[in-house]
């Protein structure tokens, strides 16, 4: 089958062998608007999530997600119950997109015994992989491989496949993991959809020290998969994109690889105040806040109203809040209660105490 | 009818398969060719579309079984060499290790390492990595000695539901042999008393073990009687099975193929040091390879790790004090 390699994302592109037809439901302005509503949600939760961590609620460090919004929760609105999705460091609005609870998120960074990590791990490293929800490692590169096994599972059970959907930032594409992830995606043909941010910095490096081809979508040739380029930071062409994407690989055509552009609007964690990025790229396209881009989209394109965009956001506030009272009255973890084993079976462990 | 360690781990395999719909094997050059070392002989027609072969990627290999593992399946990886495994570390020492514990959801795979030294196998085909796998929380690490603890704790391994490194010993594969596969075993993490005897405990595992056993006739022709601890596992530790023969015997050599720093060798004797410091009659020895990498040229290769020869001068040493 010809491979698909769109080095420019098509407003409208109809017919042709690789069918890129654009399905209008991808356009759809209820689902662009929930896609806003998460997105809205997603800078909200972050913004509480640097609260917490100025106020000291928040061990370790905080890593955001501002200005990845949109192209986040556009893989995160494909996926069905079924499906497997591993997202990374900048995936707020896609985990909540996918089901993740404003509690679950805060407490794996407050480190509350009640979330899904229950202390152990925290921050981002969160998920529940019983609902196809997989937490990522530090380790960049490592997860990818986890999503093909995944899917492999499924294909020697006989059950139905789906998709797994996960991310990586133009840093982790250097990882030596990433690329035997890829490669290995492609010769088992998997339906693996794989996001890469190139958010033009990987911490201080800037993408220039990172990779030397033009485009990280080059590479899409070299692996034999499908690419797709897209602009991260519209939230109507993300959500085209993925669809076709997340569709292509449904239908059988083998990983896809998108790569969109973007910045982060905020540093690497909170810690990092970012003043090695440099000041024209933030003035410049990629440095355009996504959801405010999306507000103005929906309003211009009349899909939504200014006055339900701002209930939207008195609503979500008001989510979130909720959530917050909920979770600050959580205990912390009891050393005297944990279980320090890190073996399933019982017989095996030799301090458990 | 006999059977060597290596058809034992095939017939172990062949068996998992068998009773088992979610076990599969991935590893290079595992399907019709067999393997490296032909541990898959015959699998992959057996069992069509489960002996799968993967592309020279340890991490993605073991990346992918955790994921496979997670979503119910049982995989079993061959590892071409253990010396190779340290490409898939990462994976194994902190993904793998780490599931159960970071998510309650447990992590069943079987990492199969061709491990230890053969004649000219040199730096990179030789390596015996169980001290660098245990040192990591989160792993079952097993060193079978026996045609029949390769079969059976083979099998163990593929049922326990944790991330297992089964250390399986090459220069066993062809030369040890049994009459015929065991019908029952001891439990994982059980070590076994190889040889009784009372003026002398040697704690040790894997291919040492036959060296070892050797060294003990030796000596026993000098009225000696050497008491043979064989491990079977390294994590778990069987410390009681240890600490009940130094208590009979009074001393204590450790005897592993391994590099000596912060290995098994030094880990058993500072378990019998700091619990049974009382039981000991002489100072505690041990004997590993030397700490440099695995020559290449057989007499350097002899002269690098313990041999029956090396194994009895430290015992008499332990002996005489
Ligand atoms: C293998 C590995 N090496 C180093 C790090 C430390 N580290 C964490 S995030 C990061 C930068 C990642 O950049 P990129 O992949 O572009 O993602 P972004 O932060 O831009 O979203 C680094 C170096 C790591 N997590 N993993
Ligand atoms: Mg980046």
């Amino acid at each position: 089958m010809q491979r698909l390699v769109e080095a420019v994302p098509p407003a409208a592109v109809t017919g042709g062998p690789n069918d890129p037809v654009l399905r209008p439901s991808a356009l759809d302005p209820s689902q662009l608007r929930l896609a806003y509503r998460w997105v809205l949600l997603a800078r909200l939760l972050d913004d509480k999530t640097a609260a917490l961590y100025r106020s000291g609620l928040v061990p370790g460090g905080a890593f955001l997600s501002k200005g990845q919004e949109a192209l986040s929760v556009s893989l995160a609105m494909q996926l069905q119950p079924g499906d497997i999705y591993a997202p990374l460091i900048r995936d707020t609005a896609g985990r909540l997109a996918f089901g993740e609870t404003i509690q679950d998120a805060l407490r794996s960074c407050i480190g509350s015994p009640l979330g899904p990590m229950r202390g152990r791990d925290g921050n981002v490293h969160r998920g529940r992989p019983k609902d196809g929800y997989l937490p990522m490692i530090s380790h960049l590169g490592a997860i990818p491989s986890v999503v093909n096994g995944a899917l492999i599972a499924r294909r020697l059970q006989g059950k139905p496949m789906g998709i797994g959907a996960t991310c990586i930032g133009d840093g982790g594409t250097s990882t030596g993991a990433f690329h035997e992830a890829m490669n290995q995606a492609a010769v088992e043909r998997l339906p693996l959809v794989m996001v890469v941010a190139d958010n033009q910095y990987a911490y201080s490096t800037h993408r220039s020290r990172q990779f030397a081809c033009d485009s990280l979508l080059d590479r899409a040739v070299g692996y034999g998969v499908d690419g797709h380029a897209v602009d991260g930071t519209d939230l109507a062409a993300c959500m085209q994109v993925m669809d076709r994407a997340a569709r292509r690989a449904r239908e059988g055509c083998g990983p896809q690889l998108i790569v969109a552009n973007l910045l982060r609007l905020c540093g690497h964690g909170e810690h990092d105040d970012a003043s090695y990025v440099d000041p024209a790229l933030k003035e410049s396209h990629v440095g355009r806040d996504c959801v405010k881009a999306a507000a103005d989209w929906l309003i211009a394109h009349g899909m939504a109203a200014p006055g339900e965009l701002s209930k939207m956001q008195t609503d979500v506030s008001a989510e979130l809040e909720k959530a917050v009272d909920e979770i600050l009255r959580d205990p912390a973890p009891d050393p005297n209660v944990e279980k320090w084993t890190a073996l399933a079976t019982a017989a095996l462990r030799e301090n458990a105490s | 009818m006999s059977i060597t360690y290596l058809e034992a781990i095939r017939e172990a395999q062949a068996r998992a398969l068998g009773e088992n719909p979610n076990v599969y094997i991935y590893g290079q050059d595992v399907g019709d060719f067999g393997g490296a070392f032909k541990a898959t002989k015959g699998l992959a027609a057996q069992f069509p579309g489960r002996v799968i072969d993967a592309p020279i990627s340890e991490d993605a290999i073991v990346g992918s079984a955790i994921g496979a593992a997670i979503q119910g399946m049982r995989p079993i990886i061959e590892m071409q060499f253990a010396d190779f495994s340290t490409v898939g570390l990462n994976q194994i020492v902190n993904q793998a290790a780490t599931y159960y514990w970071r998510t309650n959801v447990p992590c069943p795979i079987t990492i199969r390492l061709p491990c230890g030294g053969t004649s000219g196998s040199g730096p990179f085909h030789s390596q015996s990595l169980e001290a660098v796998y245990a040192h990591f929380p989160g792993l079952v690490v097993l060193t079978p000695a026996t045609v029949e603890d390769a079969y059976s704790m083979l099998l163990d391994a593929v049922a326990i539901d944790d991330p297992v490194i089964f250390c399986e010993h090459k220069f066993l594969y062809y030369h040890l042999k049994a009459e015929k596969l065991p019908t029952g075993a001891l439990p994982v993490g059980k070590a076994r008393i190889a040889r009784a005897g009372r003026d002398l405990t040697l704690v040790t595992y894997s291919a040492m073990l036959h060296e070892s056993l050797a060294a003990a006739e030796e000596l026993a022709t000098q009225g000696y009687q050497v008491e043979i601890v064989d491990l079977r596992s390294i994590k778990p530790l069987d410390t009681d099975t240890v600490m009940a023969s130094v208590a009979r015997t009074g001393r204590l050599l450790c005897v592993g193929e391994a590099w000596p720093w912060g290995g098994v060798t030094a880990e058993v004797i500072a378990r019998v040091v700091s619990e049974g410091f009382d039981l000991l009659d002489a100072p505690p020895q041990r004997l590993n390879a030397k700490d440099t990498p695995i020559p290449f040229h057989p007499r350097l290769w002899a002269a690098h790790r313990p041999t029956a020869q090396s194994i009895t001068a430290a015992a008499r040493n332990v002996l005489n004090y």
